[in-house]
C-alpha cells in the first residue's frame, strides 16, 4: 500500500494482519494532509494510530490492545470495537470514540480533545485528567477521575468505588450510582452552567436520549491539595 | 509482567483443536513472559482405578520405558510412557497419592507436575513459541487448558519456577502479579504440613489453595480467602477437572479480559490472545471486575 500521490485521493485501507502496527503509525505521521484511514484486522493490536498530529479521520473496523489513538492532536479516531488499558491516553486534542467498551485509564492525562466511550469504561477511568473531556455512555470503574486536575468526567451509568480521589478542579458528573468516594470528593450543586456544560458534552458525543438534568455533580472539597497539618492523616 | 491464557471447549471440533488455539495465544502473549512457558490440559481421564502422572526430568529420557514397567509391576497396572520433550505423562492403575508416595521413594530425582485423573501439566524455561514447538502443543486434544508465559520478577527462571502450579489432583494455579507476604506464608503452610519444592510466590499461592481445598473449603471459598490472606497483585486462573476459575486482586493491578461463544470460553491478559480464536470478533468480551471470582463448567461445584 503506498500513499496515493493525488491530493484528491485520500482515502487509504490499512490491513493489520499482512502490514504491521509501526507502518501504520509512520505513514499517519508523515501525512500532512487529511487522511480518511480505515484499519482492518486490528487483532487486539497495541498503540494502534498513536501520536496522529494532522486532522485525519481514522476508523478502526475492530477491537484494539493497549493505548490505542494516544497523544492524539487534531485526529478523530473511531475505533468500532473494545479497547485495552490506556485509549486516548495524553490525548492533546481532536475525538476519539469507542463504539465498544474502555479497559483501565481510559482517558488517563488526558490534556485535551474529546473521549466518548459507548460502552463501559473499567478502572481508573480519566486518571489524572488534565484537561480533556470524557463522556461514558455505561459506567466507569473504581478510582475513576483519580487526581483529576482539569476537565470535565461525564459518566451516564454508575462510578464505582473511590470516584475523585484526592481530586484537584476537575467536574464529575455521573447520572447513576456512585459505589464511593475517594479522600476529599463530594458532591456540588449542579447550577445553570453546569447542565449547559452536560447537555454540551453529550451533544459533542451524539447522546440524544438522556437527559442533563438527570446528572449530579461531584468535585474537590479543596480540603487536601493544600497542605494542612490537620489533614495529616488524609494524606 | 506475565501472561496468563485459559480455553474451555464447548464443541468437538474446538475439543480436538484446544492445543493449537492454546499455542496460538500463548504465542500472542509471548512478549508478555519471554522466560518460561507452561500449559495445563485436561484431557483423556484415567479409568476409574486409576491415575494419570504428569513427571519432568531434568535429564532428557531418564528411561521412561523401563519406568512405566516399573509403575506396572509395582501397582499391577501402568501405561507406556506419553513422551512430551522433558516429560512424559503415565496412567497408572493406583490410587494418585500411593502412586505419589512409590514415586518420592524410588525415583527422588524425578519430578512431579500434576497427578489427578484428567491433568497433564507441561513446563519449561525458554521462549513460549520454542516451548509451543518442543512440546508439539498443536497435537494435543481435549476440553480446557490453561497456559502461560512468566516474566520472572521475584524468583529464578527453572522449570520448577515456572508455571502452572500443582495445587493437588487435578488442579492447578497460573498467575499473573507478585505477592509480597509470600515468605512468611510459606512458613505458616510448611507448620500445616504443605510441601514447598522452589522459593516461588505462585507457588505459595498454590499451596494456600492446597491447605484451604485440604480444610473443606470449596474452590470459591479458598479463592475468596485469597483476598484477606494474600498481599499482593495477582490475577489467577485455576483449573479443575471440569473447567476453571479466574480471580483477580481487588485492586485489579493487572490485566484480565474474557470472552465467550457457543463454542468456546477464554481468558487471557490481553485481548490479542483471544483474537486468534474462530469468532473472536463476534464473541461477547468484557473484562472481570476486581475481586470477584468467574468460573466454567463446573469448577466451583
Amino acid at each position: 500500500m503506498a500513499i496515493p500521490p493525488a491530493a484528491t485521493d485520500t482515502t487509504l485501507t490499512f490491513d493489520l494482519s499482512s502490514e504491521s502496527v509501526r507502518e501504520l503509525n509512520r505513514r499517519l505521521h508523515e501525512a500532512v494532509d487529511p487522511r480518511r484511514v480505515t484499519v482492518v484486522n486490528p487483532g487486539g493490536r497495541h498503540s494502534i494510530a498513536v501520536g496522529i498530529n494532522a486532522p485525519h479521520e481514522v476508523e478502526i473496523a475492530g477491537h484494539v490492545g493497549y493505548y490505542c489513538a494516544g497523544m492524539n492532536k487534531l485526529a478523530t479516531v473511531r475505533i468500532a470495537g473494545n479497547c485495552g488499558v490506556g485509549v486516548a491516553e495524553n490525548l492533546m486534542s481532536g475525538t476519539v470514540i469507542v463504539e465498544g467498551s474502555a479497559s483501565q485509564s481510559a482517558g488517563a492525562t488526558a490534556r485535551g480533545g474529546l473521549l466518548v466511550v459507548h460502552g463501559d469504561a473499567s478502572a481508573r477511568c480519566a486518571i489524572s485528567l488534565k484537561g480533556a473531556d470524557i463522556v461514558v455512555r455505561g459506567s466507569v470503574g473504581h478510582m475513576s477521575a483519580f487526581m483529576a486536575q482539569t476537565g470535565a468526567l461525564v459518566v451516564c451509568g454508575n462510578a464505582g468505588d473511590s470516584l475523585g480521589d484526592s481530586i484537584y478542579e476537575a467536574r464529575l458528573y455521573v447520572r447513576g450510582s456512585v459505589a464511593g468516594f475517594g479522600a476529599d470528593c463530594i458532591e456540588k450543586e449542579m447550577r445553570a452552567e453546569h447542565l449547559e456544560q452536560v447537555a454540551g458534552l453529550l451533544a459533542r458525543a451524539e447522546i440524544d436520549d438522556v437527559d442533563p438534568a438527570e446528572f449530579r455533580r461531584y468535585g474537590s472539597a479543596r480540603r487536601l491539595y493544600n497542605f494542612h497539618v490537620d489533614n495529616l492523616g488524609s494524606y | 509482567m506475565c501472561g496468563i491464557a485459559g480455553l474451555y471447549t464447548k464443541t468437538p471440533e474446538m475439543q480436538a483443536r484446544l492445543g493449537e488455539y492454546l499455542a496460538r495465544m500463548l504465542e500472542q502473549l509471548s512478549f508478555r513472559g519471554p522466560d518460561s512457558a507452561g500449559a495445563a490440559f485436561y484431557r483423556d481421564p484415567a479409568p476409574d482405578g486409576w491415575c494419570k502422572l504428569s513427571l519432568h526430568s531434568a535429564n532428557e529420557d531418564p528411561g521412561w520405558l523401563a519406568l512405566g514397567g516399573e509403575l506396572h509391576q509395582a501397582f499391577g497396572g501402568a501405561s507406556e510412557p506419553h513422551v512430551r520433550a522433558t516429560h512424559a505423562t503415565f496412567t497408572v492403575a493406583a490410587d494418585a497419592l500411593d502412586a505419589q508416595a512409590w514415586l518420592a521413594e524410588h525415583h527422588p530425582e524425578l519430578r512431579l507436575m500434576s497427578a489427578g485423573r484428567s491433568i497433564e501439566i507441561y513446563k519449561e524455561a525458554g521462549l513460549p513459541q520454542e516451548f509451543v514447538r518442543r512440546f508439539k502443543l498443536d497435537e494435543i486434544a481435549g476440553s480446557h487448558a490453561l497456559g502461560h508465559t512468566r516474566m520472572a520478577t521475584e524468583s529464578r527462571v527453572t522449570t520448577e519456577h515456572s508455571h502452572p502450579f500443582s495445587t493437588g489432583l487435578d488442579l492447578c494455579l497460573v498467575h499473573n502479579g507478585s505477592l509480597s507476604n509470600h515468605n512468611r506464608l510459606r512458613r505458616t503452610l510448611a507448620r500445616e504440613g504443605i510441601r514447598f519444592q522452589t522459593d516461588n510466590d505462585t507457588e505459595v499461592a498454590a499451596g494456600y489453595l492446597t491447605w484451604k481445598l485440604r480444610g473443606g473449603a470449596t474452590l470459591e471459598q479458598a479463592l475468596e480467602s485469597c483476598m484477606n490472606d494474600l498481599d499482593g497483585f495477582y490475577t489467577f486462573a485455576v483449573g479443575t477437572a471440569e473447567g476453571f476459575a479466574v480471580l483477580r486482586d481487588p485492586i485489579a493491578c493487572k490485566p484480565a479480559v474474557m470472552a465467550e461463544t457457543d463454542e468456546w470460553v477464554a481468558m487471557a491478559s490481553e485481548y490479542r490472545a483471544i483474537a486468534v480464536l474462530p469468532g473472536a470478533e463476534q464473541a461477547t468480551t468484557w473484562e472481570p471486575e476486581p475481586g470477584k471470582v468467574y468460573s466454567w463448567g463446573t469448577a466451583l461445584v
